[in-house]
């Protein structure tokens, strides 16, 4: 009953980092769903986000204008990865490694340092964790909910414009896109961008909340917007049929995700066991529907009513 | 007009695998000129086609589509000019999108992709009419995602495709070969119609010799690279399988050998 009051208490706030992770995670959804590219770039970009917000805001840069920024350094970490892979023919996976290690560089010459502290009392933010419980229009819960709502509106028109319909068929058929006239190259780029713009958003959001940009704050970012992408799916996939509800989806599996961090956590699990934890869960999840797959396929060969066919 | 000017092409040159797959192609193509082609395995069929479409680089020569010489466009640029579909059904069309969708994609072909809608109510109504006309019930189906499709079903759907906004001329490689045999007469007889319909120049590769020789106003047969028979107008009217069978050995010295052609002769 303890751990119940306990976990009810901590759900604003695993609801609000699901919700700032869940930007992030519409951004991995462009990537890997749409152009059917794994981009580990984005390991990288979330703390190039949060690293940009952050110096700024704490230069006394506006807040929004900040956060366009950071989402501009997150088009430009993304272009960098889609030049690798389209320009100079590197396999996505390895562009994406080779953006997300040298960023590292990059972020701590944003900062000069490994971790930069920003605090909400001396400073103004749009997020932070302390206000997760106000009844009030900055709560995180509001203010992401909104840029969420907006983010997807703008999302799900965009995607139905000739350019983002370009950038679908470029991810569903890249023979067929190019017999049409579509430029794949230029379009696999902006998918890209698009997607690690979203992701250091997503950063900069997380960097206030949270108080603090580190060099680190991505690690491991790629496999916890897989697992919103997939639980998302999983659990909402057959009613969420439309793109937009797709995207809402896909920020319900990272609230989720959350949730159930918090719960193993309250729980008593080890908190240096997390990453485990989430690698463990995303690999079953990708795993089953192929396991599906396999099992219906040797029922096919042994089809029931026990008459061989010849 | 579509002119091939001496083009050439190997493969992985300098190993143990080169593969002299053109060897110095000769073809001129008039205004709604319908063009079947048939080879052997390995002829070169299928490499003259996607060099016409750019799939890969020519090593010499150049093609030339209406005095515009696009030796040196990359393929999506050349596509402004061809329709075409691929022998693979699965390869024409977007399987993650819609039917009305992948119509919509075709018709901007060779246009700007900008921020305009992607589709409008107007293309709605036109694509719901065209897919009437190939009579397969898509008319109903608009939004349903093309991969849920048959073969027969995203052949034609593709067929449309490639001739919704007029091509110059239009590239069909084997596109029935996939398809059984019901569905592949309707496939073809739909592709009778639209290129009559719109005049299309058009270059057809089959493993059909009684489609090659009733189809279109030209046949042409390659062996290992190179154009051997070359027949058009009445004289292709009148051809029978053994003529043609004994033109292509005078020609080229060597027994017509593909297991597709002969089985399905």
């Amino acid at each position: 009953m303890e751990i119940f009051g306990q976990l009810l208490g901590a759900l604003p706030g695993s609801i609000s980092q699901g919700l700032i992770w869940g930007i992030m995670a519409i951004g991995v959804y462009l990537t890997y769903r749409i152009l059917d590219i794994a981009d580990l770039t984005v390991d990288g970009s979330f703390a190039t986000g949060g690293a940009v917000a952050v110096v700024l805001i704490l230069n006394g840069c506006n807040l929004w204008l900040a956060m366009l920024i950071a989402f501009i350094a997150g088009l430009l970490a993304g272009a960098a990865t889609g030049l690798l892979h389209t320009f100079m023919g590197i396999p996505p996976i390895l562009a994406g490694i080779l953006t997300q290690l040298s960023l590292y560089s990059v972020n701590l010459k944003i900062m000069g340092k490994a971790n930069q502290s920003i605090n909400v009392n001396q400073t103004d933010l749009l997020v932070s964790l302390r206000w997760v419980k106000e009844f009030a229009f900055h709560n995180p819960l509001i203010t992401v909910g909104i840029v969420l709502a907006v983010l997807i509106a703008v999302l799900y028109w965009f995607f139905g414009t000739e350019m983002g319909c370009a950038i679908r068929a470029t991810g569903s058929n890249l023979r067929m896109s190019r017999a049409q006239g579509i430029n794949t190259n230029f379009n696999k780029v902006l998918g890209i961008m698009l997607s690690n713009g979203l992701v250091a958003l997503s950063g900069a959001f997380l960097a206030q909340y949270q108080g603090f940009a580190d060099v680190k704050m991505g690690q491991g970012a790629i496999v916890i917007g897989l697992a919103a992408v997939i639980i998302g799916e999983a659990l909402l996939g057959k009613i969420f049929k439309n793109f937009a509800l797709r995207l809402v989806a896909v920020t319900c599996g990272s609230v989720i995700y959350y949730i159930v961090i918090q719960a193993v956590i309250t729980m008593g699990l080890d908190a240096n066991l997390l990453k485990l934890l989430s690698a463990a869960i995303v690999a079953i999840f990708l795993a089953v529907p192929y396991w599906k797959r396999q099992y219906k396929e040797t029922h096919m060969r042994r089809p029931k009513g026990g008459k061989a066919h010849a | 007009m579509l002119d091939i000017i001496n083009v050439e092409k190997t493969f992985n040159p300098g190993t143990i695998n080169e593969k002299k797959a053109l060897c110095g192609i000769n073809l001129h193509l008039d205004e709604g000129d319908f063009v079947t082609v048939i080879g052997g395995n390995g002829a070169g069929k299928s490499t003259m086609l996607n060099m016409i479409a750019g799939v890969y680089p020519v090593d010499c020569g150049s093609i030339v589509i209406d005095g515009t010489d696009v030796t040196r466009l990359p393929e999506f640029k050349r596509a402004r000019y061809l329709g075409r579909v691929f022998q693979d059904p699965m390869t024409g069309t977007a399987p993650d999108m819609q039917i009305e969708e992948n119509l919509a994609l075709a018709a901007r072909r060779g246009k700007c992709r900008l921020l305009r809608p992607g589709i409008t109510a107007k293309e709605r109504k036109e694509y719901k009419e065209l897919l009437k006309v190939l009579d397969l019930g898509l008319e109903d189906r608009l939004t349903a995602k093309v991969g849920l499709l048959s073969g027969g079903q995203r052949q034609a759907l593709t067929l449309l495709m490639a001739t919704l906004s007029k091509p110059k001329l239009l590239l069909l490689d084997e596109h029935t070969a996939a398809l059984d045999p019901k569905t592949a007469k309707k496939v073809l007889d739909i592709t009778e119609e639209i290129v009559a319909k719109n005049n299309l120049m058009t270059v057809m590769i089959t493993h059909n010799m009684a489609d090659a020789i009733r189809v279109g106003n030209r046949l042409i047969m390659m062996h290992e690279g190179q154009i051997v028979v070359d027949v058009r107008g009445e004289e292709k009217k009148q051809l029978t399988i053994e003529q043609l069978l004994r033109m292509f050995e005078a020609s080229s010295g060597s027994q017509f050998t593909s297991d597709k052609v002969m089985l399905s002769k």
